[in-house]
């Protein structure tokens, strides 16, 4: 069977085999090489029985170590949140109009708040809370149940408006559409108009205004946060600022819900969530501050802004 | 002198040379293949040997210019890679003073006088490119002297192949040494040997880790047993790999493992330096003895071995080029000693190109190496290899330490407040790449008047169109800016400028966009 020969030119020889006249050099392979392969086989007999290896009918063999990726994540998760434990002590031991004292501690609320929002906010205020009409921004100035910590704390807790809950916050404005005629309508939603510089004043409007709205919007529609009235001198309408969407809201009011979160989310959590809506560029400072100024102070500095940079 | 002497008498004992079987291409000089005792291997399957026993190649000591080369590489090689990372150096308080340094957990490549930052990593990518290209003008211009004399494999293997004739003497010892029964003397032999193997492996292994942390702290840690695990991790592989690839392996790795010598068969050309066998002056063969008796019959080559004795992957030039041959040019030594034991001009083997082989064989006189140098390709190399080099000078010398990058959020792309002002939100990056903290100040610019910007460090109340922020030394610092117009302003686009506040006051600019609502 075998012709084995040495070949000239290499002066090797010749496995012995020819196929139409090629022949094959045996050049040895060292043994080594033998070796390290029979390694590779006797690790993967090894792996085998220590790692989940074998497929059977409904699962891998098991492996004698009981590794098993979901363990790994299981002792990655726990080990995560004992790490967080300590923090979330502490924020539940801090009062929260003291969380900004403590730089490192806010950051983390506001961490942690933000990730609690992704899951149970944005589906109405959006993704990057914004909110959308008849849903309220979080990012902006303007604060209907008022913009502390304390007061955003309150609100995610007890909702707005939500049945069974008895703190809830809770207002309704009434609806004026049996109350006026619609040339009242007109001089009114004018009137409204006319507050944060939209349209031109008009007397039958103000006497309207402040016969039927004043009592919760105040005298020049600044709006009460203890009430829940918002505030209608500025830039910021919860349910549109044209003039129709002002009609529509004087004559048949919407009223938006918010879910009480109390005893869906534990405590911690809505902590870390009024930390992180408060931080999103609108937060009010507890003192009393007057929230509707400290905007137009800063626009009367403008003159000395350089911008020539 | 008299070691050659006693060389001439006595023959080396029998001890084939070994052929590599893939040979890399017929024997160019076209020596005459010699008498090759077919491989002495083991049987394998069907009484045919398709495995072969590992041999140990015992290289005879050797003493010349090349050798003396090699001992002034590995002496230079070993003491860098050793000495490097116990190197200090002064970069004051906030960044590590070890002069080179691999700061994974950091994300920071520092030596000496330059930190790589991980955004540069392109020195890095431009480093391995001429180390790359390095390698083919080393080739090019002489050949494999990379695998001959700078390779870790081969350092190292020297130093082990030093350290068997420390403990068991020059090759003829080494063989009888082999071949002796396993007696007690020769286990405590070999078990010395092997445990100052295992020494220098350890010493290798532990070496390499201070690269990655400050050297003196851990090489405390590693001894107290405080260093991490993935410390003592990468010292056993490295110990290990050490300990077989050096003591065992040696020139197994560069015929089998390696890929570089098969690279290298593509990249040398009939002009490349290479260590060659002049057959037509060495052949036919024959010892002293028999050209006294017959003049004008033999050549140069007295077929004393030397070459081969002396090999350290035991291969024998005679045959030609071949993937075992690493160019270390130690049978260039060995040779031109026995030429000038027997009286006949040094060079039988040498340095040369296969080009300047043939005009020699034709009747020319030999050329000195360097001429092989320069040519066209060579100098092509070398010029490709010497402009990235300068590129990465020069990007190194005139790179800015401050750096500011902007992303401006996107959801929701513009707030409205509630006096009508629009305000935006934007993510700075205030990079600062020196050693200290610094003070910056970010400034609008492009913007109409009355634009102003706070931070959360920087209340509302405090907003101004210009800002100074604290950078920590050797880090970026994120900042969340608010940026608000006041109503009826428009703007489209502007620029963050950034300004160092220090003696230097490097500078840098981002442009970005402002988002307006669309009607107001």
């Amino acid at each position: 069977m075998s012709n084995k020969r040495i070949d000239q030119p290499t002066g090797t020889e010749t496995v012995g085999h020819e196929w139409d006249g090629i022949e094959e050099l045996n050049t040895p392979l060292p043994r080594w090489w033998l070796y390290t392969f029979y390694a590779t086989i006797a690790w993967a007999l090894v792996y085998v029985v220590l790692y989940p290896a074998w497929p059977m009918i409904d699962r891998a063999s098991a492996g004698t170590l009981g590794w098993s990726s979901r363990g790994d994540l299981a002792r990655e998760m726990s080990a995560a949140d004992a790490a967080r434990q300590g923090v979330f002590e502490k924020i539940a031991a801090t009062d929260i109009e003291k969380l900004p004292a403590s730089p490192e501690l806010m950051n983390q609320a506001i961490a942690g708040g933000a990730a609690a929002f992704k899951v149970n906010c944005v589906q109405c205020h959006g993704a990057g809370a914004a909110g959308s009409p008849g849903y309220p921004n979080l990012n902006d100035d303007d604060w209907i149940w008022g913009g502390t910590l304390s007061e955003i704390q309150y609100t995610i807790t007890h909702g707005v408006r939500w049945d069974g809950e008895d703190a809830t916050r809770v207002n309704f404005m009434p609806a004026f559409a049996t109350m006026f005629e619609p040339a009242q309508v007109d001089a009114l939603a004018a009137h409204v108009m006319s507050l944060s510089g939209k349209a031109k004043d008009n007397a039958a409007g103000a006497q309207l205004f402040a016969e039927n709205c004043a009592a919760c919007h105040g005298p020049t529609g600044a709006g009460t946060p203890a009430l829940g009235a918002p505030a209608l001198n500025d830039a910021i309408w919860l349910f549109g600022g044209t003039e129709a969407d002002v009609k529509k809201q004087i004559l048949k009011p919407r009223h938006g819900v918010m879910p009480a979160w109390q005893g869906r989310l534990d405590p911690v959590t809505i902590k870390m969530l009024a930390a992180y809506v408060h931080s999103r560029g609108g937060g009010q400072d507890p003192a009393p501050v007057q929230t509707a100024t400290a905007p137009e102070g800063k626009v009367a500095q403008a003159p000395e802004a350089d911008s020539d940079g | 002198m008299a070691d050659n002497k006693q060389l001439e008498r006595t023959p080396p004992p029998a001890d084939p040379p070994r052929d590599w079987g893939a040979a890399l291409q017929p024997s160019s000089t076209g020596a005459a293949l010699p008498h090759k005792a077919s491989a002495g291997a083991g049987e394998g399957f069907m009484g045919s040997s398709l495995y072969e026993k590992g041999k140990t190649v015992h290289n005879k000591r050797i003493d010349g210019p090349f050798r003396r080369f090699k001992w002034l590489v590995m002496v230079v090689t070993l003491a860098i890679y050793y000495v490097t990372p116990w190197l200090r150096w002064d970069r004051g308080p906030y960044a590590p003073d070890q002069a080179v340094l691999v700061d994974l957990a950091h994300r920071r490549f520092y030596m000496f006088d330059i930190e790589i930052w991980p955004h540069e990593f392109y020195f890095v990518a431009g480093l391995l490119i001429m180390a790359g290209i390095g390698l083919f003008l080393v080739t090019s211009a002489v050949g494999r002297a990379w695998c001959g004399y700078a390779c870790p494999q081969t350092v190292w293997t020297d130093l082990f192949q030093h350290i068997d004739r420390f403990f068991d003497g020059d090759r003829n010892a080494r063989i009888r040494l082999d071949k002796a029964p396993w007696t007690a003397s020769k286990i405590a032999r070999r078990a010395a040997k092997w445990s100052v193997y295992l020494l220098v492996s350890l010493l290798t292994g532990g070496a390499w880790i201070l690269y990655f942390a400050d050297a003196p702290t851990l090489a405390h840690d590693v001894f107290t047993l405080d260093a991490a695990p993935v410390a003592y991790a990468t010292v056993a592989v490295l110990t290990g790999t050490t300990f077989w690839l050096g003591g065992f392996m040696r020139e197994q790795v560069c015929v089998y493992m390696c890929p570089w010598p098969r690279i290298q068969t593509a990249m040398l050309d009939e002009k490349s330096l290479i260590v060659t066998y002049k057959d037509w002056r060495g052949e036919p063969r024959g010892s002293v003895k028999k050209a006294a008796k017959a003049p004008d019959q033999f050549g140069d080559c007295i077929d004393c071995n030397m070459c081969v004795a002396v090999c350290p992957t035991g291969i024998d030039i005679r045959e030609g080029q071949q993937i075992g041959c690493i160019t270390c040019a130690l049978c260039i030594d060995a040779c031109d000693r026995v030429m000038k034991e027997v009286g006949r001009p040094r060079g039988l083997i040498d340095y040369a190109t296969l080009e300047q082989c043939e005009a020699e064989a034709a009747g020319a006189p030999p050329q000195p190496a360097w001429k092989a140098l320069l040519r066209l390709r060579t100098l092509l190399y070398f010029g490709v290899w010497a402009s990235i080099g300068a590129a990465l000078l020069f990007a190194l010398g005139t790179r800015s330490h401050t750096e500011i990058t902007v992303s401006p959020d996107r959801n929701p792309p513009f707030m409205l407040l509630k006096d009508g002002s629009v305000r935006n939100a934007y993510t700075l990056r205030l990079r600062n790449m020196e050693a200290r903290p610094r003070k910056m100040e970010v400034a609008l610019a492009g913007l109409p008047k009355g634009a102003v910007m706070w931070t959360e460090a920087v209340s509302f109340e405090d907003a101004a169109p210009r800002l100074v922020v604290d950078v920590p030394a050797n880090e970026t610092k994120v900042v969340r800016a608010y940026v608000m117009l006041p109503r009826g302003e428009e703007a489209e686009s502007f620029t963050f400028r950034l300004a160092a506040l220090d003696a230097e006051g490097e500078r840098d600019a981002a442009e970005t966009t402002f988002a307006m609502p669309e009607d107001d």
